[in-house]
């Protein structure tokens, strides 16, 4: 069943993904509507798909790559589509449903998707601390997908090269405004996750492991984030430089969520 | 939009004659398109006319800057037509029909639907697929139709027309670039902040390029304008008719910490915006982006200013150049706006030969009824010994025989399926009856 609801939620994205592309061409409000349907259909599908993993496992999917991973293309999904419906812009959905489907599609063709066992039971507590993070990090993964995006609308503008394309990307400012509001919601996200996670590791050990290098990343991003959403109003980063700040600080996510909890974390290596 | 129900006891049987006349500014100049353009008052006035004088059934006059064309739909039995429509126009104008011979074109059944299409798409405008014409076109419509001078002929075309220039818009690319100098420049200043509402633009120089700019941002609903030009009154006249304010030349640095946008079009020889006065009006605004466009010629900002951080400049090239890239976009658009046309064109034949077909059955039954009375009379002439009661049965019998025989296909025709591209068998199956020899 599982496999059934995964391919449909892939089907949705890809549906939703083609309807974006052709709003990029030719305006039209219907169809921006019906993309943001569509996506809303591939995000219920994956969420009946990850439901039916926790069941199995009776916990949160974190504890195997697949799972993981599935869990962040969909709240990676659920944060576009609300930023979408808040800011009333379409035009991005093209860039954000296409690396959600080279996600998804990829996640299925590479990674085997059966768990291997139930993990142990972590609790209530550990469960919300995941799921937060890993939301807080498809939120910054949202903003870096934004930030390209301005950063190649800037250079159009620059080098006076317009494409057809060029006249449906969002304005700059509105760019700049999506990944502002994804930092923001991302910082709030993990500002609350990690409490969770010391807590519940206290609980368990009685210590809180702050010289934990996944402890210590974590901190790293809260700053450089924080740092962004400072720079991006002031006179010498506003605009094409804090996007690249904020496209290059995701680099440091990115390296918390693999080589950080693969090689170097005592106690985020999962997978 | 308007939605309207065809009244179907104004459904006249029979074929369809639609016709056009008119002219536009590609056969007319426009000291002939001013004597025969329309008021509100006389395109209503002369569908009144039209009818009264019955020369046609229903009415259309669709009149703007670029064109005069009336549209209509005759009746039975109307032949030349459309010596009658330009006759009636050129009678309503005082003019001699020999002062627009060449200078109008006459466009019947299809082909006048086509260019109404055309009309409604934009592809006959000045500019192509220009979006005004629409409006002008729904009013013009919507004024015939609450006059009464429409019927369900013109309601389906211009219904048609109205739907052709909403999909051309949505589903194409055809009117959606700027295509002059002061919209490319307002556009793409669109680009970088989004919605113009509440932006603040300084404008340099009180010039005719630069009004059509001011005008763009106007429309946009801009915030604040300020006008600035070596002649105080001049850049007060400016800013008095669009709503800003004016100020002195000398206060041009120090006004430039405000505006979002800025448009220069001043005379003179040298730069009037240096790279250091730019450099001081971001650092003034807290980084904020400028967006410059300088129309001048000779430029009047430094060109050593383009490469500064969150300035955007455009010249007065950049923009000729985009206006020009922009052309060809719409121009290649036009093979994508002719397959609508061609669609809602099949859609308005199908439903024409549905309704002249449907004439066919009628006509067929009185031809087939004329026939049977005239046969009985012959035979039962002969036939002396038959009585009454059964001179009426077999009236009857032969008269349900043309019923049934005639039901299958009056009701084929009532569905519609399949009536699209049979026009020519219509026209076939009236020629080998001789349906119009009997009418006429």
């Amino acid at each position: 069943m599982t496999h059934q609801l995964g391919y449909l939620s892939l089907l949705f994205y890809a549906a939703s993904f083609a309807c974006y592309v052709r709003i990029l061409y030719v305006p039209n409000a219907w169809l921006g509507r019906i993309a943001s349907v569509l996506l809303a259909g591939g995000i219920v599908f994956q969420y009946y798909d990850l439901l039916e993993r926790s069941r199995f496992t009776h916990s949160v999917p974190y504890d195997d790559l697949y799972g993981s991973m599935s869990l962040f293309a969909w709240l990676f999904a659920i944060t576009y589509l609300v930023l979408e419906i808040f800011h009333r812009q379409h035009t991005v959905g093209a860039f954000v449903t296409l690396l959600l489907i080279a996600w998804v599609g990829g996640l299925r063709l590479l990674v085997p998707m059966q768990p291997q066992a139930p993990p142990p039971a972590r609790g209530a507590l550990f469960a919300l601390h995941v799921t937060l993070i890993t939301w807080g990090y498809a939120a910054f993964a949202l903003s870096f997908v934004l930030s390209l995006v301005y950063l190649v609308q800037d250079r159009l503008l620059r080098s006076r090269r317009l494409n057809s394309a060029f006249w449906r990307f969002p304005a700059l400012d509105v760019l700049d405004q999506m990944a502002r509001s994804s930092v923001y919601l991302g910082l709030v996200l993990v500002a609350l996750g990690v409490p969770m996670g010391l807590v519940w590791a206290h609980r368990l050990s009685g210590g809180y492991a702050w010289g934990d290098p996944k402890v210590v990343v974590t901190g790293l991003i809260l700053v450089v984030y924080v740092a962004y959403l400072r720079l991006s109003r002031s006179a010498q980063w506003r605009g094409s430089r804090a996007a690249l700040l904020c496209a290059l600080n995701f680099v440091i996510v990115l390296f918390s969520y693999t080589f950080v909890n693969l090689y170097l974390t005592r106690f985020h290596r999962f997978f | 939009m308007t939605t309207i129900v065809s009244n179907p006891a104004r459904i006249v049987p029979g074929r369809i004659q639609l016709a056009l006349i008119g002219c536009n500014h590609r056969t007319a100049p426009v000291e002939l398109r001013e004597r025969v353009s329309f008021t509100q008052k006389q395109a209503l006035d002369a569908a009144d006319e039209l009818r009264r004088q019955g020369i046609l059934e229903e009415a259309v006059v669709l009149s703007t800057c670029n064109r005069s064309e009336l549209y209509g739909v005759a009746g039975e039995g109307g032949s030349a037509l459309t010596e009658a429509m330009e006759e009636f126009f050129t009678s309503f104008h005082g003019i001699a029909r020999s002062e627009v011979t060449g200078k109008f074109y006459r466009w019947a059944g299809r082909d006048a639907i086509y260019h109404l299409y055309r009309v409604a798409a934009g592809l006959d405008s000045m500019m192509l697929g220009e979006a005004e014409i629409l409006g002008q076109l729904r009013t013009a419509y919507g004024q015939a139709l609450d006059h009464g001078a429409t019927g369900p002929v013109l309601n389906r075309v211009f219904q048609g027309a109205l739907e052709v220039g909403k999909r051309v818009r949505s589903e194409t690319e055809v009117g959606t670039r700027p295509m002059s100098v002061a919209l490319a420049g307002v556009k793409l200043a669109e680009r970088v902040f989004g919605n113009l509402k509440g932006r603040a633009a300084l404008i340099i120089g009180a010039g005719a390029v630069a009004e059509q700019v001011v005008e763009q941002l106007r429309n946009r609903s801009i915030g604040s304008l300020l006008v600035v030009n070596r002649s105080f009154d001049r850049a007060a006249d400016l800013a008095g008719r669009m709503g800003g304010r004016a100020a002195a030349w000398e206060a041009l640095e120090a006004e430039m910490s405000q505006p979002d946008i800025l448009v220069t079009s001043a005379g003179g020889t040298g730069p009037v915006l240096t790279r250091k006065m730019l450099e001081r009006a971001i650092a003034s605004r807290g980084g904020r982006p400028i967006f410059v466009v300088d129309l001048g010629v000779p430029r009047n900002v430094d060109a050593a200013a383009a490469g500064l951080y969150n300035l955007y400049l455009y010249d007065i090239d950049d923009l000729g150049e985009i206006v020009e890239q922009n052309k060809k976009a719409r121009e290649a658009e036009v093979p994508r706006v002719e397959a609508i046309i061609a669609e809602h064109i099949a859609k308005f034949e199908s439903w024409r030969a549905t309704l002249e077909a449907g004439s066919i059955v009628d006509d067929l039954r009185g031809r087939f009824h004329q026939q049977r009375l005239l046969l009985l009379e012959e035979r039962l002439k002969e036939m002396p010994d038959v009585s009454p009661e059964e001179r009426h049965r077999i009236a009857r019998i032969t008269e349900e025989l043309i019923e049934r025989v005639l039901d299958e296909p009056a009701e084929r025709l009532r569905s519609g399926r399949g009536m699209r591209g049979r026009l020519g068998a219509v026209e076939a199956l009236r020629h080998i009856f001789g349906l119009d020899d009997s009418k006429q």
